[in-house]
């Protein structure tokens, strides 16, 4: 899809309030981002960050309270009512729990659309065949949707969806409710939608897997703000911004959770570094190159490795052994290629700032560095250890919870 | 008094009984359906959050709603005197039993019909919406048809309600069975016909809630 083409959706400053006991609400703040034509636009982000607003701006569900969305090359904040069913006839949405008609078949529900669009009945039978031939539904048109399972019901929903040609399709947690084989169907059918279909998608997750695998580029929101975007490769390979570092992390979940890390320096009492692996392929190839070329023994310990975007992205956590000087001279070398990530000692340790999962039973220390910033080994601030006992506050864990 | 109960004179104003009671629960039922059903819905569509969130439209809504059904039948019967004089040109005979039951009937719906739409997953409506669906459209498409089940269990109950209110409007004059009842069984020490008549009313009431669980299940099946 050419790039110069006109964005699909443009949200410009846009705003959204609700009014709350304590004045109010900002469920999307201060919004700007283009969503280009014929793409799979991702926006990630915990409960409550605001991203089921932010696509309901789009069909206009929920009005904006200021600022400009632009669909299709018209302000939708401008337009009354009447005009705005013309527009939501042209955007399709599925939803998590599928939200079809229980009164009517699977037909009946594909027809619904059909019939709202303003199609002659004689027109709507094909047309129904067609949709449900496209979702591979074809033998259930007759049956109710309380007879088909969920992935059924959410096929279901794309056809319903899809009925009218739209240009747009909006999946809001679409494969939330879903087991995993059946969200990787779905998603498989979302990117036909899009493949052969040339039609827009933008889906809401907060599930990474459903971002690594089906989007093109990705908005990560927090607290009402989109807090970064871009390519889905270089949002999660270089994430700039903590509440994106932490989604990364909890999703792949390939660096040490802090008891996990507590539990490896019992096995492993030596220096422990996290190494990241990204998409040319080189860190690893430079890990093994660093380990024949420095007097350094590396064990893998921990990590993982998956494909972001059709591209290897992870991190091996090693346990180093030999001389510190050596170790030393290791770490600068690699560092200059890749970010590693020092963990210090069993008797001197180092945490992980993004790491996420259990934390340590006994206190662990806090530190500053980055996974992008490359360290020196540290001299640990024992004032500081005696402090930790207190857990840092994290604002993620919170929002953990909530997920499902 | 007789000892021996004078069938051959009673039956014929038993039925002429059943037929009053008959068309006193018809016609009510028939406004009151009507009526409650348009009422219920406003409520439902003007309560916050809803597709025409209306505060002023609710709130009277819902008070006459609530100031009307708690007020004890027998007593609302000769309170809208007045009003169904001015329907009906009359305060008593069968004709001018049908206001108050239309009107208590109707409030009465009303908060059923509410009620059931409350219960209704609003993410439907929120599909429909998404579609491009007008507000009318989704009240005769959506809610309706998805409420159809529990909406006719709420009219059998509301049919039996109103079976029971017939038998007070003899106060009025308006005849039916439990007119029958107390002034052939009860006032005259007949407990034969007092017995007969609430049989028949069992029998009745029995036959509508029979009917309607078996449409609901219809509409239910799927």
């Amino acid at each position: 899809m050419s790039t110069t083409a006109p964005p699909m959706v443009s949200f410009r400053h846009a705003v959204k309030t609700f009014p709350a006991k304590s004045g109010e609400v900002r469920a999307v703040d201060d919004v700007t981002l283009d969503i280009r034509t014929g793409e799979i636009f991702g926006v990630i982000g915990y409960s409550g960050a605001g991203k089921s607003t932010l696509v309901r701006l789009i069909n206009a569900l929920e009005p904006a309270t200021a600022g400009e969305v632009i669909v299709d090359g018209q302000d939708v904040t401008a337009l009354p009512e009447r005009e705005l069913r013309r527009v939501r006839a042209g955007i399709g949405m599925i939803f998590q729990q599928f939200n079809l008609l229980s009164s009517r078949t699977v037909a009946g529900n594909v027809g619904y659309a059909l019939a709202v669009a303003g199609w002659p009945r004689e027109e709507r039978k094909d047309r129904i065949a067609e949709l449900l031939d496209f979702v591979g539904l074809a033998d259930k048109a007759r049956q109710y949707p309380s007879q088909l399972s969920g992935g059924q019901k959410q096929r279901v929903g794309i056809a319903r969806a899809l009925a009218t040609n739209p240009k747009i399709l909006l999946a809001d947690e679409a494969t939330s409710a879903l087991d995993p084989e059946t969200t990787q169907d779905v998603l498989d059918l979302l990117r036909r939608v899009n493949s052969e279909l040339g039609v827009t998608v933008v889906v809401i997750t907060h599930e990474m897997d459903v971002v690594k695998y089906a989007c093109d580029r990705v908005a990560v929101m927090e607290g009402g703000k989109v807090v970064e975007h871009g390519d889905v490769y270089s949002v999660f390979a270089r994430p700039e911004h903590r509440a994106t570092r932490r989604f990364v992390g909890t999703a792949l979940r390939d660096r040490p959770s802090p008891a996990a890390l507590e539990r490896l320096r019992h096995r492993h009492p030596g220096r422990i570094v996290t190494v990241a692996v990204r998409e040319d392929g080189a860190s690893s190839t430079d890990l093994t190159r660093a380990l024949r070329e420095h007097p350094v023994d590396g064990t893998i310990i921990y990590g993982g490795i998956v494909e972001i975007a059709e591209r290897p992205y992870g991190s091996l956590t090693l346990e180093l052994a030999g001389e510190d000087a050596a170790i030393a001279g290791f770490i600068t070398d690699l560092s200059s290629t890749t970010s590693v990530l020092d963990l210090g000692t069993a008797e001197h340790p180092l945490a992980d700032p993004d790491a996420v999962g259990p934390r340590a039973t006994t206190a662990s220390p806090e530190g500053d560095e980055g996974p992008s910033s490359p360290t020196l080994p540290q001299a640990v601030d024992t004032d500081r250890l005696a402090d930790a006992d207190s857990p840092t506050w994290n604002p993620f864990t919170h929002l953990r919870r909530w997920r499902r | 008094m007789n000892n021996e109960t004078d069938w051959d004179y009673l039956v014929p104003l038993l039925q002429k009984a059943f037929g009053e009671t008959l068309w006193m629960v018809s016609i009510s039922l028939l406004i009151a359906g009507v009526a409650g059903l348009a009422l219920g819905l406003a409520v439902y569509v003007t309560r916050r959050g809803n597709f025409l969130e209306n505060r002023i439209v609710f709130t009277v809504l819902n008070l006459l709603i609530n100031t009307i059904r708690p007020i004890p039948f027998i007593i609302f019967v000769f309170a809208v005197g007045p009003l169904t004089m001015a329907l009906v040109g009359r305060t008593i005979g069968i004709e001018a039993a049908i206001p108050p039951m239309a009107i208590m009937a109707a409030v009465a719906f009303a908060r059923l019909v509410e009620q059931n739409l409350v219960a209704l997953d609003p993410g439907v409506v929120e599909a429909a919406r998404a579609m491009g669906a007008s507000r009318w459209r989704i009240v005769w498409s959506v809610l309706i048809p998805e409420a159809l089940g529990p909406l006719i269990l709420a009219f059998t109950f509301l049919t039996i309600a109103v079976i029971d209110m017939s038998a007070v409007v003899g106060m009025i004059g308006a005849g039916g069975l439990g007119d029958f009842a107390i002034r052939h069984g009860y006032q005259r020490f007949n407990w034969e016909v007092v017995w007969a008549t609430v049989a028949i009313i069992i029998v009745l009431v029995q036959l509508v809630q029979v009917l309607g669980n078996a449409l609901a299940r219809k509409a239910l099946r799927r």
